[in-house]
């Protein structure tokens, strides 16, 4: 119930910050994806379930205000969260190269996957500018973000698994 | 052990697999209803417009707040340089507005003789805030904090200062998105202003940077339309109102196909800074009728 609570709250502050604050402290018009960092480091940390939930609220929450179809980003989230969830067993809190590539690659498979989808389809062929101007320099703002915010997500986590610990011990 | 038969008390749990499987079909599903018909997107923007807008709206102005305190710290250095130039372009364009104030009395004249009232200072205007931009950087569609509880209804004309921003293509009870002329995958039929040729202005994401968007299918076979030329929206077009500036031509270049052209506009708003813009509450379908 605690985790419940407290991961509709992330997926809310994040997308918050995402849409208002962080357009202010836009680099070059690019702003970093927090909603990735938020999916895929629920994947990772929580296992398959966990990450393509969390992927696919993220991502439903993203078409309801701004997709121009509902779903869409709903779907890729919910396959990122689900792929990240595949680390889970090679997952040490301790290590942070891991989530570090995970969370990089991650956000390489959404840019590539929207071009694909929304523009590819529409004969925008020029993919090399679009990986230069919108692809990596996202990627690399959102590495940036990632190591603020990725620890202060490890903490809570290692905080919620402790007090379910607590209780399930009181309950035995 | 059969997972058929199960033991008292254990709770059931969908593995991840098929939670997968099933909302695969649900956003396909989705996806399909959306992308046809428009009948689901109401109720769930109502309800997602309750719970974020009042938030945004709070968060945003802090948003700004940061933005123009970083903005403000850059642009010194710069203001005092256009300060100069500033003054000298003011001596000249008090000169020049004398020339256009005889021809303003000119221009009376002759409005009052052809009975010509249809210009776009004289539509009903709202004025809103930006309160949240798409969460990518792909498209540049954004959110304001007025809906239709305001009067706002879906392909409303979105003004700032005095050139086109777009138009509104979702709704809500206080707010509502905006499509933006510049965003991707926007077209709008626009006009040269000195010799009502037709052109299409479209987006583009490549441009963006440039801060520049392009226009094409430009039938112009006496080669008047320059460089500078005046874009505004046509007659033709059935979302936008006629005579609405959109930008100025940068560039023009003739098509491989020897008939049409297209090239360059510079907009006549500064999208980059974008905070408040005007909702003009009337549509171009119902300015007919009444």
């Amino acid at each position: 119930m605690k985790r419940f609570i407290v991961s509709v709250f992330f997926i809310i502050i994040c997308f918050l910050l995402q849409t208002t604050v962080f357009k202010g402290l836009s680099f070059g018009g690019i702003v970093p994806n927090l909603m990735i960092i938020l999916t895929a480091s629920f994947g990772f940390m929580r296992g398959e379930k966990t990450g393509l939930i969390m992927g696919f609220c993220c991502g439903f929450l993203i078409d309801i205000f701004f997709g121009s179809v509902l779903g869409l980003n709903a779907m890729i989230y919910m396959y990122i969260g689900y792929a990240n969830g595949k680390f889970n067993r090679i997952f040490y809190p301790d290590d942070i190269k891991l989530p570090l590539i995970l969370i990089l690659v991650s956000d390489f498979v959404y840019g590539f996957s929207y071009y694909v989808i929304l523009f590819l389809m529409r004969r925008r062929f020029n993919i090399n500018y679009y990986l230069l101007h919108i692809i990596l320099p996202e990627m690399v703002y959102t590495i940036f973000i990632t190591l603020l915010l990725y620890p202060l997500i490890l903490w809570i986590n290692k905080k919620i698994e402790a007090s379910e610990k607590r209780s399930e011990r009181k309950f035995v | 052990m059969s997972p058929i038969i199960k033991k008292k008390g254990e709770k059931f749990t969908l593995p991840g697999k098929y939670l997968l499987f099933i909302l695969t079909i649900l956003c396909t599903g989705l996806i399909v209803i959306t992308f046809n018909t428009n009948f689901l997107s109401a109720p769930i923007s109502a309800a997602g417009g309750f719970l974020l807008i009042p938030l945004q709206d709070g968060i945003s102005k802090a948003g700004d707040w940061l933005s123009t305190r970083s903005e403000e710290l850059v642009q010194i250095r710069y203001l005092l340089n256009e300060n100069e130039e500033l003054k000298a372009q003011v001596d000249e364009l008090t000169m020049e507005n004398i020339r256009l104030q005889q021809d303003r009395y000119e221009l009376t004249n002759l409005r009052e003789l052809y009975d010509l009232d249809a210009q776009y200072d004289e539509y009903d205007k709202v004025g809103a805030r930006i309160i949240a931009k798409d969460a990518g950087n792909w498209f540049h569609s954004f959110v304001i904090n007025k809906g239709y509880e305001d009067g706002l209804a879906i392909d409303m004309n979105v003004l700032a200062g005095s050139g086109l921003v777009g138009r509104i293509i979702d709704v809500g009870p206080n707010w509502a998105k905006i499509m933006s002329i510049i965003d991707d995958n926007s077209n709008t039929s626009g006009m040269v202003l000195s010799t009502s040729d037709n052109l299409v202005v479209r987006g583009s994401l490549v441009l963006y940077a440039d801060g520049l968007i392009s226009f094409e299918m430009l039938i112009d076979s006496a080669d008047r339309v320059v460089e500078g030329d005046k874009i505004v929206t046509s007659n033709v077009s059935d979302k936008y109102l006629p005579g609405i500036l959109i930008g100025y031509i940068s560039s023009i270049t003739v098509d491989s196909n020897n008939l049409t052209k297209s090239g360059m506009i510079t907009p006549a708003v500064d999208f980059e800074h974008l905070e408040e813009v005007l909702v003009i509450t009337e549509l171009k379908q119902t300015t007919g009728d009444s």
